[in-house]
């Protein structure tokens, strides 16, 4: 039995990281994110671990992947604005393949938006917020006991596949308290990043001979290597030519693809013999399981489809319920995101709506059952 | 018998990119004459560095190396000594690397007072895009984004991070080298932050365009134009009009940022008295 407790979303993130051994925090303070930042400055110095509040959310990101490089389990947490800031550095961070966590909890925008209301609109920042061709991995929990323990699985995802994670839930949730269970410790099993084995002077940070996530020797561990935000070859060392960069990327991509199995999740809700699919995730994805228990009280056949792993798009999913029911429902907290990609994968197999509301209040599940009423 | 620079420069990497007439390759001479004065092993030292000419040095040198974002160093090598404590951290910067797009982390570092060392390579101009003014270009210098005459006014390096809580600071040219190799060693034994401007030339994209004939002229610009910090302080203003003060500048005891977060760090794990 672990231990209970109430918890604000923010808090149980923090939790979560603890859990998975975060030692290192850097970060720079924004509404609505703020509570992880401040629970960790209260409870990193407790165990022997580095707060730091940096200049600037640019700074937030360099320090945690520099603190990563030195060894350390890495978080940073923002919002918004604080978001994009951080996007050059987090380019860096997949480039060089440095695992760190990164809490968006989402407001809404553009600009400074609605700071203390939620929104779902960082979700393709998510994706495409830096530049060049590059996969990511994207939880997007709806529990406050769900950010708890996806907050371990990103710390889990980025030790083993070598690679910043992102965590986007929104501002209500990471407000909300609820009750959560910590678990003892081992419960969930923490992952490591993987260390060479090889004697220094053979050791290549890149080496792609190793498997698509080559071993990672910390910083001052005897292991002398260069990093770069250039591209490099097995080494470490620039390359500015065909086919090497290529054949990198192609890597970087796979690592990621090759292994969806392992790292999407999602939460399949009566959808065995939907005729309807709502299709949401975060503070949506708990209306909309709402609106499918009111619409299956009424006799219609409804289901949800809950993502936890945004990125990579559970694609397969989407395509396999497309075929299956008659229309898929989105509601999201943007002015339609996350709907272009189910789109994409439904191909025209099926009718998709979607539910769009960017005024800083959640939509709710009623709003969601005249929809699935209206397509029915 | 003349230093060995070979037991620190990694194997296949040179020749280095720095154009011909480059003063970057005498500071790098002197940086690794200075570290291995110091006795530092090369597992317990990283180099980090940003964007532009300067940024590429690390990549020469057998230590661990960092070469991060464009003015971002500080912040990465904030994150490694932080982690890293006992681990010695410098950082490599250009004028517009460390004071323009950086400029934030410059003096957060300083005020901050992290037990790292900045080594900021001033040629005055950025070097690696093709020529564009920095916050260091002369007044009225030809830049390729100030096609008739700098009209920016500048920073003076050693005042800004004095200014902003720098606890060493100091000032060398890459003409004075032996005066250089000991200010180096100073710096890196400084607890806290050691900020150190050196004084450069880029004849590519400066100096030709601002009747510097030959590299050699910049060389000269730097020796007949500065003055041990010692002189120039006896000297009234009209004698030191246009010169520039070289040496330590500045130096304060304050408290190191690691041994104040870590010292807290000790008093929470001890059991609080009074409780049962």
């Amino acid at each position: 039995m672990g231990t209970l407790k109430l918890l604000q979303g923010n808090e149980a993130c923090a939790e979560g990281a603890l859990y998975a051994g975060c030692t290192f925090f850097a970060g720079y303070p924004i509404t609505p994110s703020t509570e992880v930042a401040e629970f960790m400055a209260r409870r990193l110095p407790q165990i022997g671990g580095a707060f730091l509040q940096m200049e600037d959310e640019i700074a937030a990101m360099a320090a945690v992947i520099g603190g990563s490089l030195a060894g350390a389990k890495t978080l940073t947490a923002t919002s918004g604005p604080g978001f994009s800031l951080k996007q050059e550095n987090l380019g860096f961070g997949m480039l060089c393949e440095v695992p760190c966590v990164v809490i968006d909890v989402m407001r809404g925008g553009p600009s400074t938006g609605v700071p203390t209301g939620p929104s779902q609109s960082d979700i393709m920042q998510c994706k495409w917020g830096t530049h060049g061709d590059h996969p990511v991995i994207c939880l997007t929990p709806g529990y406050v006991q769900e950010i708890f323990s996806e907050t371990v699985r990103a710390f889990n995802l980025a030790e083993k596949y070598r690679t910043p994670v992102i965590v986007a839930f929104d501002e209500i949730i990471g407000h909300m308290r609820e009750k959560i269970e910590i678990p003892d410790k081992g419960v969930i099993p923490i992952e490591n990043r993987k260390r060479p084995t090889v004697p220094p002077a053979e050791y290549m940070p890149f080496d792609e001979t190793k498997g698509d996530v080559p071993p990672m020797a910390d910083f001052f561990s005897g292991y002398r290597q260069h990093i770069t935000g250039l591209n490099h070859a097995s080494d470490g060392f620039p390359v500015n030519a065909s086919p090497r960069i290529h054949t990198d990327e192609l890597r970087l991509l796979r690592k990621i693809e090759a292994n969806k199995k392992d790292i999407i999740r999602n939460e399949e809700y009566l959808l065995d013999d939907a005729e309807v699919a709502v299709f949401a995730y975060g503070v949506s994805g708990r209306s909309g399981k709402n609106a499918v228990e009111q619409a299956r009280a009424a006799g219609i056949k409804a289901g949800l489809f809950r993502p936890l792993t945004m990125w990579p798009f559970p694609e397969e999913q989407v395509a396999a319920l497309a075929s299956r029911v008659r229309a898929i429902i989105v509601p999201e907290l943007s002015l339609g995101q996350i709907i272009l990609e189910v789109e994409r994968c439904t191909k025209g197999r099926c009718k998709v709506e979607g539910i769009y509301r960017v005024d800083g209040d959640p939509i709710n599940p009623t709003q969601i059952l005249d929809k699935i009423k209206e397509v029915k | 018998m003349s230093f060995d620079y070979d037991q620190y420069i990694r194997g296949g990497k040179l020749p280095h990119i720095w154009c011909p007439g480059c003063t970057y390759g005498i500071v790098f001479k002197s940086l690794l004459r200075a570290v291995d004065s110091l006795k530092i092993p090369k597992d317990d030292i990283a180099l980090v560095s940003g964007i532009g000419c300067a940024s590429r040095l690390p990549g020469y040198v057998d230590w661990n190396t960092l070469h991060t974002t464009h003015g971002r160093a500080l912040p990465f090598a904030t994150g490694l000594k932080m982690a890293k404590p006992d681990k010695k951290v410098l950082v490599v910067s250009g004028d517009g690397d460390a004071t323009a797009i950086g400029g934030n982390h410059f003096i957060h570092a300083c005020r901050r007072n992290i037990d790292i060392t900045v080594i900021v390579l001033n040629n005055f101009i950025y070097g690696m895009t093709g020529g564009q003014h920095s916050p260091t270009t002369p007044s009225g210098h030809i830049a390729t984004t100030m096609p008739y005459g700098n009209v920016d006014p500048n920073f003076n390096i050693p005042d800004l991070a004095k200014g902003a809580g720098a606890s060493w600071v100091g000032r060398g040219t890459a003409y004075h080298v032996p005066a250089l190799d000991k200010l180096i060693i100073e710096a890196m034994n400084h607890k806290g932050l050691s900020v150190l401007e050196i004084i450069n030339a880029c004849p590519t994209t400066h100096g030709r365009r601002n009747k510097f004939k030959n590299p050699t002229d910049m060389l000269l610009w730097m020796k007949d134009n500065s003055l041990p910090i010692t002189a120039f302080d006896k000297l009234p203003p009209e004698k030191t009009a246009g010169k520039f003060p070289t040496g330590v500048l500045f130096k304060k005891e304050a408290p190191e940022y690691c041994e104040t977060y870590y010292g807290l760090v000790e008093k929470l794990k001890k059991p609080k008295e009074g409780r049962a």
